[in-house]
């Protein structure tokens, strides 16, 4: 609980508009996308770094938790307030500070929304090619804390890779600068990838230096619909064997078109199995080149059908039918858990078998979709927890899931990140030393604890032997 | 006690669909509430959540929670957005519903509730606003200490608001106005706005379903379809109302239950059944007849095949459209813009945001008024960066606050109904 002469300096610091303590404020900033639900004592909204550094600063003197927040749209509760504390939004920190034509760099405050950003770089012919499913009302800050990935991700890579350099307010309080605006740097320990991550454990991003692409002259979408499910995982490797590396590279298996199907009737055939949908970009001629040339690979590996879109409106449709597949899951059951393991592209059929035994074994039903270009599927178990016993069983097969992935040389997450949600997990995928590693920078950083306390590692629990 | 446990029938009623939210954070993209006030109580899901901690009992319909409830145009967005199509628009009327049983309605609500349930008390309004509106809101200078007397927070400051009609609508045209045999029926809701204050929609609409050859029915007794009183929670008094008009509505045969106003059409279409339909399990079969007719006038013409056959007038003119929040979310988009694009001389230019709401927001615009403003500001800014000399659209409502953003950046973009565009270039004067 939070005296009330700490929350008269917070209400000093920040103004007193920008902090809030009624039950509904603390409602309101007590949830994520995770259905878990935890309230903090107090919700501040500071309008600049320093005031950012104030509050922590104060948070070390008086040792309250403080759990910075862009969103809330995470799916692994890492901006939850566990614990109470003071939760730290940064909404209001949402200025497009400048677009450097020249240097192809753009420097933004961390609540800016990812599309608006895309938006508007893209009105000066550049490109930001980070594209979370989120990304219409997900902030940057968050995107780089959670270090957000998306279906783009398998040509441009990650958000990281589009992080030059950081203004970070550390939990202690102190400001720093990482990285910079060059491309090139070596100088120091690379702490701009450390905190590209980190899950708002190790700082405050309060802005951040982006580089940006040319914006692509053109590009071309396709849906294909093959009979088998390895089929479209051999399309997948096929067509970067043939060193074409497309945009996109989605995936849907039969249980999501099933339920797409169900509710939207999208015309996919009876003996359509598996979906990609496949996006390149570039040079107009380039792109007319790279169709051809895909549509000729993978016509033996089981196409049903080959859709290509011949201009924006055909596009928007043929994603459509990937859009719709999180609304229609919800027909197979009301609860889900939606996991993220990435597997070595040419794993995913396997993963995808081993999916489907545990799904037996189990019986409840998973949905897989995802970015199979780079192997991240969103595995989504469907539930009832209405109906006792599913939610434990849920719990089992997610562990065997997890397990699964990491046996074919995999991660349990792609880009949800651990949070509260994979904490019981992160065993299967961390040793001891690594874990203490990560720790001892935890330490070093934050001494007292208080930055976004209770996340990323188990308390009290034995990670596994090396 | 009888409050509290009606409020937890209200509650109880929508409990399924509150479970639907799944907090993932997608209507934060559309709301443009939140847009103004950028906090998380303004926006759909932190609505849903107050709402799932009212059920629970944990939280009080207190001053936070009327704030946060109040903080809502309810123009649907959200809902349209939502992956899992969570009604917060229906979840929020009935937390003000629950509020106002609580806590009474507010001194303006309770006012609007009066006035919109007695049409003669509406119309003795109409015709002392007539009179004394000009008097006292438009010649007196912003500095008076009379505007100060007259906090009326709907006519305070500088906004613009339509001169009323000498003549309402409802007075000016018999009761049935027979068409050639064969033709379509159509019963005409015509709406308070159109009545009192935009008469000259009504006209358009007359004239242009008589020469199409239908027959049009505008029954006298048809009352205001109440979501004035449903946007503040009254829903004892729209539930009245909605008898009213069931009855004004069901007394001829007709193909179509037909309207000009997005709102009312929203209300006959979709909050009669969804809200007092299912309050009122008697109502709830004859409301979804009602529902089931109810077309807007621009879908209904562009079902009919109005084609561009005859001109009235000449000169090309460039219009944009907006498009209301109660026929976007009914999915009419396409018809009115395929209606102008074949009217003569038009030119239509699409503006940014087109499908974002103007701020109105029924009540909203009373208790917010600087974030409707806020709203309206940028819609105006899109509509004058057209470059068209006209914005047409499908509401009344939103023709009120169109012109006022419009008339406080000094434009000179005339504010219309898409009906009189296309009575005025498809018929001869």
């Amino acid at each position: 609980m939070l005296s009330q002469k700490i929350l008269d300096e917070l209400k000093k610091i920040v103004g007193p508009d920008n902090v809030a303590t009624d039950r509904q404020d603390l409602i309101c900033y007590g949830y994520d996308a995770t259905q878990m639900e935890f309230l903090p004592d107090a919700v501040v909204h500071p309008g600049s770094t320093d005031e950012v550094a104030a509050v922590l600063k104060l948070a070390n003197a008086a040792k309250f938790p403080v759990f910075p927040r862009g969103a809330g749209s995470g799916f692994t509760g890492g901006a939850l307030p566990k614990g109470g504390g003071v939760v730290l939004v940064v909404t209001r920190l949402n200025r497009i500070l400048r677009i450097d034509t020249e240097n192809l760099i753009a420097e933004v405050e961390p609540g800016v929304v990812t599309e608006q950003f895309q938006q508007e770089v893209e009105k000066l012919g550049l490109f930001y090619p980070p594209d979370p499913a989120s990304l219409k009302f997900s902030t940057l800050g968050g995107n780089v804390a959670e270090n957000a990935g998306g279906p783009r991700c398998v040509k441009y890579g990650v958000t990281r890779d589009f992080v030059m350099g950081l203004e970070v307010v550390l939990p202690t309080g102190e400001i720093i600068r990482t990285g910079g605006e060059t491309y090139k740097g070596v100088v120091g320990y690379d702490l701009t990838r450390l905190l590209c991550g980190s899950e708002g454990t190790l700082g405050v991003i309060t802005k951040i230096i982006f580089k940006l692409l040319p914006l692509p002259e053109a590009k071309k979408t396709m849906l294909t619909i093959f009979d088998s499910i390895d089929g479209a995982a051999k399309a997948v490797s096929t067509i970067i064997g043939n060193k074409i590396i497309p945009t996109t590279l989605e995936f849907m298996d039969y249980a999501t078109l099933q339920c797409v199907n169900k509710r939207f009737s999208l015309g996919i055939p009876d003996n359509g199995r598996a979906v990609l949908l496949i996006e390149v970009d570039g040079d107009r001629d380039l792109i007319e080149k790279q169709a051809t040339r895909i549509q000729e690979l993978i016509k033996p590996l089981g196409l049903v059908e080959c859709k290509i879109a011949k201009d924006a409106a055909e596009s928007e449709a043929l994603w459509k039918v990937r859009r719709l597949v999180s609304p229609s899951l919800r027909d197979v059951n009301p609860d889900k858990f939606n996991e993220d393991i990435v597997v070595p592209r040419s794993k995913v059929p396997d993963v995808i078998r081993v999916i489907e035994k545990i799904q037996q074994r189990y019986d409840i039903p998973i949905v897989n979709f995802g970015h199979a270009g780079d192997g991240n599927i969103h595995v989504n178990v469907m539930i009832d927890k209405s109906v006792p016993g599913q939610e434990e069983k849920a719990h089992k097969a997610i562990a065997e899931i997890f397990q699964a992935a990491l046996d074919l040389n995999g991660t349990m997450s792609g880009e949800h990140g651990v949070g509260l949600a994979k904490q019981p997990y992160i065993h299967l995928e961390l040793k001891p030393a690594q874990v203490a590693a990560m720790q001892a920078i935890k330490q070093a950083l934050d001494p007292n604890n208080i930055l976004n306390p209770g996340k990323m590692f188990p308390v009290g629990q034995q990670c596994a032997p090396e | 006690m009888e409050n509290k446990n009606k409020n937890s029938e209200a509650l109880k009623r929508i409990e399924s669909e509150l479970k639907k939210c799944v907090k993932c954070g997608a209507c934060r993209a559309h709301c443009p509430a939140f847009a103004t006030f950028g906090k998380e109580p303004a926006v759909a899901r932190g609505k849903v959540a107050l709402a799932q901690h009212l059920l629970k009992g944990d939280i009080e319909l207190d001053d936070a929670t009327y704030s946060a409830m109040s903080k809502c145009l309810l123009c649907g967005s959200c809902v349209e957005k939502c992956p899992n199509n969570v009604p917060t628009d229906e979840i929020v009327m009935v937390a003000r519903e629950a509020l106002s049983n609580q806590r009474g309605l507010t001194t303006f609500h309770s006012a609007v509730g009066r006035v919109i349930a007695n049409r003669s008390l509406m119309k003795f309004g109409a015709a002392a606003a007539r009179i004394l509106g000009p008097l006292f809101f438009r010649k007196v200078p912003e500095t008076s200490g009379l505007r100060l007397r007259f906090p009326l927070p709907f006519v305070g400051g500088k906004r613009h608001i339509p001169p009323l009609a000498k003549k309402p609508f409802l007075e000016r045209h018999p009761e049935v106005i027979p068409g050639e045999p064969g033709k379509p029926r159509i019963v005409y809701f015509v709406g308070c706005m159109t009545n009192f204050c935009y008469p000259q929609v009504g006209e358009a609409a007359l004239a242009l379903f008589r020469h199409l050859g239908c027959t049009v029915i505008i029954p006298k007794n048809q009352q205001c379809c109440g979501l004035p009183g449903m946007s503040g929670g009254d829903l004892d008094t729209v539930r009245e109302l909605a008898e009213a008009n069931l009855a004004a509505l069901e007394k001829y045969e007709a193909d179509y239950i037909m309207t000009a106003c997005a709102t009312c059409g929203g209300a006959l279409h979709k909050f009669y059944p969804n809200l007092i339909g299912k309050r009122h399990p008697a109502l709830a079969a004859r409301l979804k007849a009602v529902a089931d007719k109810t077309v807007d006038a621009a879908q209904l013409l562009h079902k009919l095949g109005l084609k561009p056959e005859e001109t009235g007038a000449g000169n090309e003119v460039r219009i944009t459209y907006h498009d209301p929040c109660h026929l976007r979310t009914r999915a009419i988009t396409s018809q009115p813009r395929e209606l102008l694009r074949g009217a003569p001389g038009i030119e239509l230019a699409e503006m940014e945001g087109a499908d974002k709401c103007c701020g109105l927001g029924g009540t909203f615009n009373v208790y917010h008024y600087e974030s409707s403003l806020a709203i309206n500001k940028m819609k105006s800014a899109a509509i004058i960066k057209t470059g068209a000399q006209a914005v047409a659209t499908g509401c009344p409502g939103c023709m009120m606050q169109l012109s006022d953003g419009l008339k406080q950046h000094g434009s000179s973009v005339q504010v219309v109904h898409t009906l009189q565009v296309l009575a005025r270039r498809l018929l001869k004067s």
